[in-house]
């Protein structure tokens, strides 16, 4: 039965001990068996509310926790940045002490801003999930990742995880170097240099300029989204060559091992980052990766709100 | 006749290299005789400075007091008294104002009105460019004419070499120093805070040392070219000390500054997005305090100087990105000085209070930075042994941005004395 971690916030896996990770693993694994099921609703967080305040465009993210909520009976309110006050100059704390007054449960944010979440959650009583800060920290995509890896590859210790693509502006990146490597697991990241960021090699990461000593040996491949409009700063020449240096595709997927497993947060760029049918093929997780991510942001929400039993 | 008597202090007075225990005597607003058993006029107010470091009074050439336009972040009443309190006799604002001081009208007002106020006294740094908007020169003999003692578009730097040498030419020929806010903007395009593992970290974009540095060579470059006096403001970085002193070797007519903060605390402050630790330029590393620390002790850094920049609580209470740059510095400056570079035996007390006046004046030409009789008795006194705590909210400025909120700090003014008239204390 898992214990809840009533009152406090997830903002980053940075810092969060090898047992919370596993907790978290573990508490999505039941909550996954529930949204098997035929009937996937449980009154867990009935009579709770749960708002989504998201001042960037996602789909997938949002309609992940809001099902997660929903389908432990919680009452979610989505709230997008277009709607919301901001456009009327309201501050980013006034917003959350307006939302607390409003008496929310649970407040979970996307920004562009990193560290948003955690000044916001100094400045209300009420738990904050970081949805996607900036370029810092996706807490709840790093967890569905974690958990993606071990329910088909099993314990993430020795596993050889390779983070490929733009790792300077990926807060998916920073949140799996942080969750995957605590786990245990060896994370390499293989990139550009105009994509890593600055003293990126003190962070728990062996650090590649090509796929073929990056992914030689690896258990998984994880890559990340590449933003097109990145090629107008001179990040790189264009989307050919980078498809050709850094692209995931059959060719390049023979430096890991052979039955490595291919994972993309999405949305994916077929073509460029990652090879047009790859995402299709055995190798691929893409798929297994969204349903995860229902089965942790459900265990997230319970574990922080505190509800006392899973089926409620 | 009206007369002060310091009595048995430490005098520290680095222009007339005295370093001992000593009586001062002001007399009418003046210095009238600094020495051992002076003759004690009748009806003297006479202070026991046993054990206590008198010095002449302290300056600050950096400093936002944000008249006029943004009153309410800091006006001349509580940023004067602000520096009163932290022991300044005299500090210079900047033009980073609303409107931009870059006409003689607006200087002439702020001379007069800062008079009235009665507390530190107030110099006054132009606009380089009309409006700060670096396309335009300035009227810079006229503003000369109306009080203003140096030339600078300080944040808002020049980036077109050609405009700056030209406004460095003219300068020169007026005889206004130049201070510059050396960032190349476009390498240092959208960052935060420094550049390195901790922004990396915090997903915060960086603002690379080279940026700086790049641009403190093409300042000095520029020096040796124009000849204009040319002073380098809140230097942070060891690459830019370094850049410094080669041209000061060369014989360039350079002068540079660093702030407290560049020498006791480092990007880690910025962890938790501590919006009070945001600056520009930002809080750099370990190493860079050291060589900070350094080059105060060598002189390669002449002043030190804090870039006050008060805000109002909402506006640091932002989104890290969002939040604006800059944190008070009046009434901290004297104490974090004596506690983490004179306590520590880093630098002396001759060459701090060299630091923190008698160059100070000297850079943007002044009459002050002295004990020397006959001068204006501008003398700050400090208690060098007591420990206290940093408040902010007790403050006299109106900003409370401060990264030093509830930390313990050694020494402290406890009296600041402005041509003769006790200010603080």
């Amino acid at each position: 039965m898992a214990t809840p971690i009533v009152g406090t916030d997830l903002l980053g896996l940075k810092g969060l001990e090898r047992e919370t990770l596993n907790h978290y693993l573990a508490t999505a694994a039941e909550f996954e068996q529930i949204i098997r099921r035929d009937i996937k609703k449980v009154p867990t967080l009935r009579g709770k509310s749960v708002i989504t305040l998201f001042y960037e465009n996602s789909t997938r993210t949002r309609t992940s926790f809001e099902a997660a909520g929903k389908y432990m009976s919680a009452d979610v309110i989505n709230i997008s940045g277009s709607t919301s006050s901001t456009t009327k100059g309201e501050s980013l704390r006034d917003t959350f002490l307006t939302l607390q007054a409003l008496t929310a449960d649970c407040i979970i944010m996307r920004t562009p801003y990193s560290g948003a979440p955690e000044q916001a959650a100094a400045w209300v009583d009420v738990p904050v999930i970081n949805a996607g800060d900036g370029m810092h920290e996706h807490p709840t995509q790093g967890l569905l990742d974690a958990y993606t890896i071990q329910k088909v590859k099993g314990p993430l210790d020795g596993l050889k995880v390779a983070i490929v693509g733009d790792v300077a502006h990926s807060r998916v990146a920073r949140s799996n170097i942080w969750g995957l490597s605590t786990l245990g697991a060896d994370v390499h990241i293989v990139g550009p240099n105009t994509l890593m960021p600055r003293d990126i090699h003190q962070l728990p990461v062996t650090v590649h300029n090509s796929l073929e000593s990056g992914l030689a040996g690896a258990d998984v491949v994880m890559v990340l989204r590449l933003q097109l409009e990145r090629m107008n700063k001179a990040l790189f020449p264009t989307a050919r060559e980078y498809h050709m240096t850094f692209g995931i595709n059959e060719a390049t997927l023979r430096y890991a091992k052979p039955d490595a497993i291919v994972m993309h947060p999405g949305p994916m760029n077929r073509g460029l980052e990652i090879g047009g049918d790859l995402p299709d093929g055995h190798q691929s997780v893409v798929c297994q990766q969204v349903t995860s991510g229902v089965a942790v942001r459900m265990a997230a929400l319970y574990l922080l709100l505190g509800a006392d039993d899973i089926e409620g | 006749m009206k007369t002060i008597l310091l009595q048995g202090g430490h005098v520290v007075d680095p222009a007339n290299q005295i370093d001992g225990i000593s009586d001062v005597l002001i007399e009418n607003g003046v210095i009238r005789a600094v020495g051992q058993n002076l003759e004690i006029p009748s009806g003297s107010d006479i202070r026991d400075c046993t054990g206590l470091i008198v010095t002449p009074g302290l300056i600050d050439i950096h400093v936002h007091l944000r008249e006029p336009g943004q009153e309410y972040k800091e006006d001349l009443f509580s940023g004067l008294g602000a520096a009163a309190a932290g022991g300044f006799t005299g500090v210079a604002c900047m033009p980073n104002t609303a409107p931009v001081i870059d006409s003689a009208p607006i200087v002439r007002d702020l001379v007069t009105r800062a008079k009235a106020v009665r507390k530190s006294r107030l110099w006054v740094i132009a606009a380089l460019s009309k409006g700060m908007k670096n396309h335009e020169l300035t009227e810079m003999a006229d503003l000369k004419a109306a009080g203003a003692v140096a030339v600078s578009d300080d944040a808002y730097q020049v980036q077109d070499p050609l405009f700056l040498r030209r406004a460095m030419e003219y300068a020169a020929m007026v005889d206004l120093p130049v201070l510059l806010h050396c960032e190349n903007t476009t390498l240092s395009e959208g960052g935060v805070m420094n550049e390195g593992v901790i922004s990396t970290d915090l997903g915060l974009k960086g603002l690379p040392r080279e940026a700086y540095e790049l641009d403190v060579a093409r300042a000095g470059l520029l020096a040796m070219l124009t000849g204009a006096k040319t002073h380098i403001l809140h230097v942070s970085t060891r690459g830019e000390a370094e850049l410094v002193q080669h041209f000061k070797l060369k014989g360039a007519p350079l002068t540079a500054e660093t702030g407290p903060h560049y020498w006791c605390i480092t990007d880690v402050a910025v962890t938790g997005y501590n919006t009070h630790a945001k600056m520009n330029p930002p809080l750099r590393t370990h190493d860079d305090c050291e060589a900070m620390a350094d080059a105060v002790a060598s002189g390669i850094m002449d002043a030190i100087a804090t870039d006050h920049a008060p805000h109002a609580g909402y506006e640091k209470a932002q989104e890290f990105a969002l939040a604006p740059f800059g944190i008070v510095g009046l009434e901290t400056s004297l104490a974090l000085g004596v506690t983490h570079l004179v306590k520590t035996g880093k630098v002396t007390w001759t060459r701090f209070i060299d630091a923190m006046s008698t160059q100070p004046a000297k850079i943007i030409g002044v009459d002050a930075g002295t004990l020397t009789p006959g001068k204006a008795a501008d003398v700050t006194v400090i208690d060098p042994n007591v420990s206290w705590t940093v408040k902010a909210s007790e403050f006299v400025s109106k900003g409370r941005n401060t990264p030093f909120d509830g930390v313990q700090l050694m020494g402290r003014a406890v009296l600041t004395i402005v041509a003769g008239e006790v200010v603080h204390g």
